[in-house]
């Protein structure tokens, strides 16, 4: 048995440690747009705030795109409600709120990521400095999961907290390729150009996935791979489809568990059957830009009907 | 005046129950000791164990520290306690069991009616209620202080929620981390089943008409209370769910929680709530902590609040004064464990006393907790003492006067060594069908030298409380 509130604090709280290690990914492929491209850094700066849906409340607060900027509000802003620190403390707080249903590993990973972020976050980053604040930020994120992986029973709490997880993610990386669709389209222009080679490269990077790519398709990057390897590829744990394998299989957990089908059941698995049976090639036929901006509306409804359905409120 | 040191008085050396803690003490290298100190509160910083202090917005979460030299109880010394804690415990449920119904106590004149009539922690809408197995007080914590070898003395009763068990339990945890080795060479008498006796207890007075076994639920004000951590600690512990008023809702005339299955019944709530939060239908109607309509369910006998509402009538400051003739009156006997003499301040003869000895007394407010608005005489100014006084002239009957006892100290490990500070003791007391006290309890300490206010909120520590197997 499990209360409303607590399977709402479970996911939220994987939400935000997933948006948490997101952000420092996002920074982390900005910056090494800035370094090897030197010449439009800030519009790169700008897509990737346009990816962590950061961009308005940015503007509200700089005029200018520069790295200690941008770092400085997606990492360690507490006025930005998706920041890594603001993130962070909203995690700690559902897990506070939910420790009864957190192994004590888990409930003291949280707890240790959110002290040494907060000392780490302190006070504005030293450019040099950044990179080892990222990697730090993911190692704090990666012992979270670790832990949580390690020692969670696999009942209704993971399963909640797994729903977060994946409903978030599938939301980060649908972001991140709307906001650099348009360099993944066909056109005459972009073959063998370096230009587009870093654009892509930096996809890649933003969801920690340059290395694995190579390991899948081959080295060179070509955009309908990219986009396959995002979208339709079942293996890579941060495409589309492998977040949407994983949401509709606690999904059925849940419903078999508790002998009941919801709306948000018909919901996932209609979104994992257009999965499965699509190509990348309908895909950029019907329209990228299209396509994920349908997927966005119907991923953040799922995750409107998990609420309801499960009595979060 | 000297306090009496239970590890090392000034007249006869070292204490008996703290003999083989001292053998081992002598051998140990001062340096690891202060590491061990350093470990302890990475301990409870990574567990999270803080407590939240109200009005201070910077520092809103922090730990109560953590002092490693253990207070030692003899066999001897618990077994004289428990028998007047239990005494106490006794009296106190009589005594509430008679206010709610006959109040035989004042018509026999033991007990002044006003003193009850006009207590806000007096419920009238508790007469004539007889909650489940007829205890009204299940969880209580009997606040003792020692003034030498033999001199024990109730400070106060908590009848209402008193916290502080979890630290009682972490302590012990804490200290057989550190110290594996000491608990081989010491027989310790264990508290770490408080979880499970409390459950059980629980259980014991559940509604009759519960069919099988009972749904227990702990009930919190929310992760921003002080005491949240306990709250989370004892659920977790127990095996229970952590619930908050915006889960409970009056289904069938039950009280259920809502889960991600729908509304489950509730048949025993160990609120963690203030009585005037419980119900906003009958008492605050602004509380958002509580379960509209649950007094109605308690009253048709479907759900057992523990502890009841309206206990506060029993460990109201004002009431501590009459315990001696409580405890007689029901029980039959004197009260093995006596009061602090205390002066009620609504009486004019106490108050002149009081007012006239203002600097050397210890000064209370009746509903007050948490060593909140309190006066200590003589570590106060002039200046304090006159402020004081003027607010004891407005309102006498909202103070009682104690004299400043020479509390017992326990040494504490500093930087120079051991030194002793003022000590008090909370054991920790269930009732059910019988009545159960935890060897042991949470021992407070006021870590500044000399300083008498043990409470977390005013800069106290706590110790583990040893109560030894001979």
């Amino acid at each position: 048995m499990l209360l409303g509130r607590t399977a709402n604090g479970l996911y939220w709280m994987n939400r935000y440690i997933e948006r948490a290690e997101n952000m420092a990914r996002l920074v982390d492929a900005g910056l090494r747009m800035a370094l090897t491209r030197t010449q439009n850094a800030s519009e790169e700066w700008n897509s990737v705030l346009l990816s962590a849906g950061s961009d308005v409340a940015f503007t509200q607060k700089y005029q200018d795109y520069t790295a200690a900027n941008v770092a400085d509000f997606l990492l360690r802003d507490t006025s930005n409600p998706s920041s890594t620190m603001a993130s962070i403390e909203t995690a700690r707080n559902n897990a506070r709120m939910v420790r009864t249903a957190l192994t004590r590993e888990t409930w003291e990973s949280i707890n240790e990521a959110w002290m040494a972020l907060k000392r780490m976050l302190a006070r504005p980053i030293d450019e040099r400095d950044l990179p080892s604040v990222l990697d730090a930020i993911k190692r704090e994120t990666a012992l979270i999961r670790g832990s949580f992986y390690g020692t969670m029973l696999r009942n209704e709490i993971f399963d909640f907290s797994q729903l977060g997880t994946y409903v978030e993610r599938a939301d980060n990386t649908a972001r991140i390729l709307d906001v650099k669709y348009y360099v993944l389209l066909p056109s005459i222009s972009w073959v063998g150009s370096t230009l587009d080679n870093y654009q892509w490269e930096s996809i890649l990077r933003s969801v920690s996935a340059h290395r694995s790519y190579r390991w899948v398709y081959d080295a060179d990057y070509k955009p309908t791979n990219i986009a396959d390897y995002l979208i339709l590829n079942v293996r890579m744990p941060r495409s589309l489809t492998f977040c949407y394998r994983f949401l509709a299989e606690h999904l059925k957990f849940l419903g078999d568990d508790y002998g009941e089908r919801h709306a948000c059941h018909a919901t996932a698995e209609k979104t994992q059957a257009m999965l499965r049976a699509g190509s990348i090639k309908d895909i950029f036929d019907t329209g990228l830009h299209e396509f994920l901006a349908g997927f966005i509306r119907d991923n953040t409804r799922l995750g409107d009907e998990i609420a309801q359905d499960y009595r979060f409120y | 005046m000297a306090a009496f040191d239970e590890m090392l008085p000034e007249v006869s050396g070292l204490r008996r129950p703290y003999s083989a803690y001292d053998r081992w003490l002598q051998e140990q290298d001062p340096a690891r000791l202060t590491e061990k100190m350093q470990d302890a509160e990475r301990v409870f910083r990574k567990t999270g164990i803080t407590f939240a202090v109200y009005g201070e917005q910077e520092a809103s979460e922090r730990l109560i520290p953590f002092d490693i030299v253990p207070r030692i109880i003899s066999g001897n010394e618990w077994r004289r306690l428990t028998q007047g804690i239990e005494q106490r415990v006794q009296a106190l449920n009589a005594f509430l069991d008679d206010i709610y119904h006959r109040q035989e106590i004042l018509r026999a004149g033991r007990v002044p009616k006003e003193l009850i009539a006009r207590n806000e922690a007096f419920l009238p809408e508790m007469i004539g209620v007889r909650p489940p197995a007829g205890v009204y007080t299940h969880i209580i914590g009997v606040d003792i202080v020692r003034i030498s070898e033999d001199e024990f003395y109730v400070l106060e009763d908590n009848a209402r929620t008193p916290s502080g068990v979890s630290y009682m339990l972490e302590n012990r945890e804490t200290m057989m981390q550190l110290f594996p080795e000491l608990f081989q060479k010491i027989k310790v008498r264990p508290v770490e089943n408080y979880p499970q006796l409390l459950r059980q207890s629980l259980a014991a007075v559940r509604p009759q008409s519960t069919k099988g076994a009972p749904t227990i639920a702990v009930l919190t004000p929310g992760s921003f209370n002080s005491a949240y951590f306990e709250h989370a600690f004892l659920a977790d512990q127990m095996g229970v769910q952590l619930v908050e008023g915006q889960d409970l809702r009056v289904v069938d005339g039950h009280v259920a929680m809502r889960t991600t299955e729908g509304y489950k019944q509730i048949d025993v709530l160990y609120r963690r709530v203030d009585d005037s939060f419980l119900d906003p239908l009958t008492f605050r109607p602004d509380s958002a902590l509580g379960i509209p309509g649950i007094m109605d369910v308690y009253r048709a006998g479907n759900i057992t609040i523990a502890n009841a509402p309206g206990t506060g009538i029993a460990d109201d400051k004002a009431i501590y004064s009459y315990m001696p003739e409580i405890v007689e009156f029901y029980t039959g006997r004197k009260a093995i464990l006596g009061n602090i003499p205390t002066w009620r301040c609504s009486e004019p003869d106490s108050l002149k006393y009081v007012l006239e000895h203002i600097h050397e007394l210890v000064i209370k407010e009746v509903h007050g907790s948490g060593g909140y608005g309190m006066l200590v005489g003589p570590a106060a100014t002039k200046k304090e003492c006159e402020a004081f006084a003027k607010k004891l002239q407005a309102k006498p009957s909202n103070y009682i006067a104690q004299p400043t006892l020479a509390l017992s100290t326990c040494p504490i490990l500093t930087e120079k060594g051991l030194s002793p500070r003022h000590v008090d003791l909370r054991p920790y007391v269930l009732v059910s069908d019988r009545i159960q006290i935890v060897p042991g309890g949470l021992t407070r300490v006021a870590l500044k030298e000399g300083s008498l206010v043990v409470n977390s909120s005013q800069g106290g520590g706590t110790k583990d409380t040893w109560v030894l197997d001979d």
